[in-house]
């Protein structure tokens, strides 16, 4: 890879960031909503028909027992009159879109700010550690990259470590972190963003890492000729080379530091953030509560992907290469 | 062998006749397995510190997020030289090599032949007097390549350079040089030493006269002498 590589930069364009790729995206969209409305019908129908059983309706099978030998579509099928009320039911067992739509328009809409029932609440104490661990896990993936590309030592060591550090699986590891840094007397935002820069710093180190090596054998030739020191051949070569890759890591890094962060609220009985907000959802009963903070999430993650997507085509840009 | 002060001299054999490998050891970006190289009188080594000559790859190599002008700027900037000089010296090299105007143009828009332009400009704007080029032209098509073949003896008679060239092309040889040294693979050796008798002013069509046609069959003949070791 480093001797005799390629003489030129494997640069990479982004390209179909624009119009192009919107009908593919709306299609995938389309289908993802089909199949979701499709299965509130058969998902929810035995909990409906018990319900509407109750209310004094005529249901076919008519016992509760003779139902459960029923599968979802039959019932169905059987008592047609029933399907809308699979789509407004309460506590559905699959709700519908526009259900978890409502829910969602109403927590981060209708609610102020402050209140325990805001996503928008819950969504910045669950943003706030995802930056800072971001930050962290970007910093200190940069300074491994650089060491590990400058050492040999470090490129032998480390490399390795960082490795096995994400085979350890996230959720056995964030409880152990979160419980000891609590008994130790930090709790709050530190824990998580401590979880969020661990799963953050690897995608930033590997592209780093690769980025930083990507000038061929020829650009280290013509430095060589220059006489330039160490420290100019990173900062006039191999770091603006790596422009590219440190970009794809970012929005790598970005998403997994959510995840990280709220996989960190999932077990300690944290009482605000998504992650808190999907664990008692799933607790009460209230599968509103946790599609709503499910989808949060997703939309969260989704606009800091795509603000770190605007970012590159604008550095990138400006470094010349965002035109071609 | 000795290469004196403004020659041109070329390097032409077949591949794996070691011509690069000595131009590199030249630049001290390769060590030697034996003999003695001075450049200007000192090590390769201690020449390359000194910052001598420039060096011209086969593939222009610009940096892809620097205009031309940052480009041609980096060994100055690299060399410490004052912000002032920089720009007064990188509008005289973009002269030199016909690409004025193109200062703020970034690498992709230009073309194969103007990039390896701008690459000699970069190997020129600090002004070493020895220029080391390793088949600068190799991956350019035949008219850009004859187009640049003047433009390179304009700038050598400009510039009163030494140039190093290494070529696997005959005409391009001959063309350009005051002396050729013809190579040979396995060992790399040389066979012959060719001082060329053509006048300093060379228009292209030099190339049809029995002159021209008389050194490129010796170039031959010592190419083919080479090959017959074997």
């Amino acid at each position: 890879m480093r001797r005799g590589g390629g003489i030129e930069f494997k640069w990479q364009n982004e390209e179909g960031g624009g119009v192009r790729s919107v009908l593919p995206v709306l299609t995938v969209v389309a289908v993802i909503f089909g199949v979701w409305l499709l299965c509130v019908v058969p998902m929810n129908m035995h909990l409906v028909a018990d319900q509407a059983q109750r209310d004094g309706a005529v249901v076919l099978p008519d016992t509760p027992n003779a139902r459960q030998d029923v599968g979802g579509v039959e019932l169905a099928l059987r008592n047609p009159d029933l399907i809308p009320l699979t789509y407004s039911f309460k506590r559905p067992r699959l709700p519908s879109p526009q259900q978890v739509a409502g829910e969602m328009y109403e927590t981060i809409f209708t609610k102020k700010i402050t209140s325990k029932r805001s996503l928008v609440y819950h969504g910045w104490v669950t943003l706030a550690p995802t930056l800072l661990g971001f930050v962290i896990g970007t910093g200190l993936g940069i300074l491994l990259a650089v060491g590990i590309v400058y050492s040999r030592v470090m490129d032998r060591s480390v490399m390795p470590w960082a490795i096995v550090s994400q085979t350890i699986p996230i959720l056995a590891l964030a409880p152990m972190v979160i419980v000891v840094l609590g008994s130790m007397g930090i709790q709050g935002l530190f824990p998580k963003s401590l979880i969020a820069a661990y799963l953050s710093f690897f995608p930033v180190v590997v592209g780093m890492v690769k980025g930083l090596r990507s000038p061929g054998a020829m650009q280290l030739d013509l430095l060589r000729t220059y006489n330039a020191s160490g420290a100019q051949g990173f900062w006039t070569l191999r770091l603006p080379a790596s422009a590219p890759y440190l970009f794809a890591s970012l929005k790598i890094g970005i998403s997994a530091s959510l995840v990280g962060t709220i996989v960190a609220e999932l077990p300690t009985g944290a009482r605000a953030g998504f992650g808190a907000r999907m664990l008692v959802g799933d607790q009460y009963g209230q599968p509103l509560v946790s599609w709503a903070a499910l989808f949060a999430a997703a939309l969260t993650a989704a606009a800091l992907v795509g603000l770190f997507s605007a970012i590159e085509r604008m550095t990138l840009r400006r470094m010349g290469m965002g035109a071609t | 062998m000795d290469i004196k002060q403004g020659d041109f001299v070329s390097f032409i054999g077949p591949s794996g006749c070691g011509k690069t490998t000595f131009l590199r050891v030249m630049a001290d970006l390769e060590q030697p397995t034996g003999g003695e190289i001075t450049v200007n009188g000192v090590s390769p080594r201690e020449a390359r510190e000194a910052r001598a000559y420039g060096y011209v790859f086969q593939a222009a190599g610009l940096y892809p997020w620097r205009t031309i002008g940052g480009n041609i700027r980096l060994p100055l900037e690299i060399m410490g030289v004052p912000k002032a000089q920089q720009a007064e010296r990188v509008a005289r090299v973009l002269e030199l090599v016909e690409l004025s105007g193109f200062e703020n143009k970034f690498p992709w828009q230009l073309s194969g032949g103007m990039q390896q332009r701008a690459s000699i400009a970069r190997a020129l704007s600090f002004d070493a007097d020895l220029l080391l080029m390793d088949e600068p032209f190799g991956a350019l098509d035949e008219i850009v390549r004859d187009h640049l073949n003047e433009q390179l003896l304009h700038l050598w008679e400009r510039t009163q350079k030494t140039i190093a060239f290494v070529t696997h092309s005959i005409p391009e040889a001959v063309y350009l040089s005051t002396k050729i040294v013809v190579m040979s693979p396995r060992p790399g050796r040389i066979t012959d030493v060719i001082e060329s008798t053509l006048p300093k002013e060379r228009p292209l069509e030099i190339r049809e006269s029995p002159e021209f046609l008389a050194i490129a069959h010796r170039v031959r003949e010592g190419l083919r002498a080479g090959h017959s070791d074997e």
